[in-house]
C-alpha cells in the first residue's frame, strides 16, 4: 500500500484487529495486527472476509490471509465460534458496532487448532456419541409411532435442542482442560434433552450410564461459566443438576439392585 | 454398549462431597459449638471438653468419624483443585470466582488443620481453656493465623454445602440455586463471627 493510501485509510474510520494466528497444528502461534475500511453494519465475518480480499497486515506488508470457519452466517451452525475480546462467541453475530476496539480475535485454545481461527471439534462429536444424543428409531419391522411428548415438557426442551456445538461452553469451563477428560456442559444438557423424549427415554440408562463413566458429570465443578457464555441462552446449569439428579437416583438404585 | 464402564472416578467424587458435609461438616458445626462455650467463660468451656472427652469409644468415633473421612476428603480435594483449571481472570463471574475461593479455601483449611492439630490435640496438652489461651496469647500471628484458618474453613463448608446441593441434584433450578447462594452466605458469616468471637473471648483471662 502507498503511503497516499494509508493516509486516506487512516483519514476514513477503520476497523483494527488483533488476530492471534497458527500457520499449523504444531507450529508456534504469533500476532499480526490488522487494519481495515469500516463499511456500516460490518461483523467480524466480514472483516475477515476483508482481509482475506486485500491479506496485508497494518504496515502494508503481504500475509497470508486469515482462516476461519463459517456456514450459516445468522447464529445457527456454530462453526464461526472464537475468542472474541477475551470471551467465545460466535463471529456472525459480533457487530463491530458493539465491540470495543482494539478487536482480538483468538482460535478457542480448548480444542486443537487446526490453522489461524479454525479449529478441531472432534472431541465434541466424540462426547455426543458417547452419552447417545440421538433416539434410536430402527428395527426390523415398523415400529410404529413412539409415545407422545406432552406440551409441557416439549416447550422447555426445545429449548436444550437449540445447541449447535459451537464449544463455547468448553472454551469458558475451567474443568476442560488438559487434565481432565470433561465432555462439557452442551454433552449434559444434550443427554437431558434426550432423556426426556419419550421414546429416547427408552435409551435414558445407557445416557446416564455414560455420564458416570470417564470425563462425566462428576468432572463439573459449578463455576458455571457455561450458561454465561453459551451463545443460545440454553440453561446449562439447570441441565447439569437435573441430571446430577438423575445420575445420582439411577447410582443409588443401581447399586441396591446389584 | 461398552458395559465395562468404570465409575469409580464418579463414586470417588461424590464420596468427596458426602465426606465435606457428612461427617467433616458436621463435626465444624460441633467443634465451633464447643468452642463457642469459651465465651461462656472458662468453666463453661472446660465441662464442655470434660463431656466429649468422656464419649464411649471416644478415640474409635474420633478416628472412623473424623480423621479418616477428614484425610479423604483433604487429599482427594488436593487433587480436584490440581486437576481444576482456574480462568478467573479471563471470567470474573461471581460463581467462577466462588470456584477458585472454593479452591483456595480448601488449600488454606488444609495446611491450617495440620497446624492447628499439632499444636493442640497432638501437642500432648490437655486441652484446657487455659491452654487455648496461651496458644492464642504467647504469639499474636498464631491468633491471627487462627483467623485465617476460621474463616477459610467456614467459607470452604458454607459455599461447598452450594455445590452439594447441585452436585446430589438437590438444587435444579436457576433460582434454588441463587437463593441457596445467599442462603449459603448468611450462613458463612455467622459462622465465621461465632469461630472468631470465640476465638477473642479464649484471648481473655479466665
Ligand atoms: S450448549 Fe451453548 S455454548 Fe455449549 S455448544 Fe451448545 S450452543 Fe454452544
Ligand atoms: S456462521 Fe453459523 S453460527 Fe456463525
Amino acid at each position: 500500500m502507498s503511503a497516499e493510501a494509508v493516509k486516506e485509510a487512516t483519514s476514513q474510520r477503520t476497523v483494527h484487529l488483533i488476530i492471534e494466528r497458527q500457520d499449523n497444528p504444531n507450529s508456534k502461534p504469533y500476532t499480526q495486527e490488522f487494519i481495515l475500511p469500516y463499511r456500516p453494519g460490518m461483523n467480524v465475518i466480514a472483516c475477515l472476509m476483508e482481509i482475506q480480499r486485500n491479506p496485508v497486515d497494518k504496515d502494508g506488508n503481504p500475509v497470508a490471509p486469515v482462516a476461519w470457519e463459517c456456514n450459516c452466517l445468522e447464529e445457527i451452525c456454530g462453526a464461526c465460534m472464537m475468542v472474541i475480546n477475551g470471551k467465545p462467541r460466535q463471529a456472525c453475530t459480533a457487530v463491530v458496532d458493539q465491540l470495543e476496539q482494539p478487536i482480538r480475535l483468538k482460535p478457542a485454545r480448548t480444542f486443537p487448532v487446526v490453522r489461524d481461527l479454525v479449529v478441531d471439534r472432534s472431541r465434541m462429536f466424540d462426547a455426543l456419541k458417547k452419552i447417545k444424543a440421538w433416539i434410536p428409531i430402527d428395527g426390523t419391522y415398523d415400529l410404529g409411532p413412539g409415545p407422545r411428548m406432552p406440551e409441557r415438557d416439549r416447550q422447555w426442551a426445545y429449548e436444550l435442542s437449540r445447541c449447535f456445538t459451537c464449544g463455547a461452553c468448553l472454551e469458558a469451563c475451567p474443568n476442560v482442560n488438559e487434565r481432565t477428560s470433561f465432555i462439557g456442559a452442551f454433552a449434559i444438557s444434550q443427554a437431558r434433552l434426550f432423556n426426556a423424549h419419550p421414546t429416547g427415554a427408552m435409551h435414558r440408562e445407557e445416557r446416564l450410564e455414560a455420564l458416570m463413566g470417564e470425563g462425566g458429570i462428576h468432572e463439573c465443578g459449578n463455576a458455571q461459566n457455561c450458561v454465561q457464555v453459551c451463545p443460545k441462552g440454553i440453561p446449562l446449569t439447570t441441565s447439569i443438576a437435573a441430571m446430577n439428579r438423575q445420575v445420582t437416583w439411577y447410582a443409588i438404585g443401581a447399586w441396591l439392585k446389584k | 454398549m461398552a458395559q465395562a464402564q468404570t465409575h469409580s472416578e464418579y463414586v470417588l467424587r461424590r464420596l468427596h462431597t458426602l465426606a465435606g458435609v457428612v461427617p467433616v461438616g458436621l463435626f465444624l458445626l460441633e467443634h465451633l459449638f464447643t468452642n463457642a462455650m469459651a465465651t461462656s467463660g472458662a468453666y463453661a468451656y472446660n465441662s464442655a471438653v470434660y463431656t466429649i472427652q468422656h464419649i464411649p469409644f471416644l478415640h474409635v468415633v474420633e478416628f472412623f468419624f473424623i480423621f479418616l473421612p477428614l484425610v479423604y476428603h483433604g487429599v482427594y480435594g488436593l487433587y480436584v483443585a490440581y486437576t481444576s483449571g482456574y480462568n478467573a481472570g479471563q471470567y470474573s463471574w461471581g460463581r467462577n470466582v466462588m470456584f477458585v475461593l472454593q479452591r483456595i479455601t480448601g488449600i488454606i483449611t488444609f495446611v491450617f488443620i495440620i497446624f492447628h492439630l499439632w499444636t493442640t490435640r497432638f501437642s500432648g496438652r490437655a486441652p484446657t481453656f487455659q491452654m487455648v489461651h496461651d496458644l492464642l496469647t504467647q504469639n499474636p500471628a498464631y491468633f491471627w493465623f487462627m483467623v485465617i484458618g476460621v474463616v477459610a474453613a467456614t467459607f470452604h463448608f458454607s459455599n461447598g454445602l452450594w455445590s452439594f446441593c447441585i452436585h446430589w441434584g438437590i438444587t435444579v433450578g436457576a433460582r434454588a440455586q441463587r437463593i441457596t447462594a445467599y442462603v449459603t452466605m448468611v450462613l458463612f458469616v455467622v459462622l465465621a463471627a461465632v469461630g472468631i468471637s470465640s476465638l477473642v473471648a479464649f484471648t481473655h483471662t479466665a
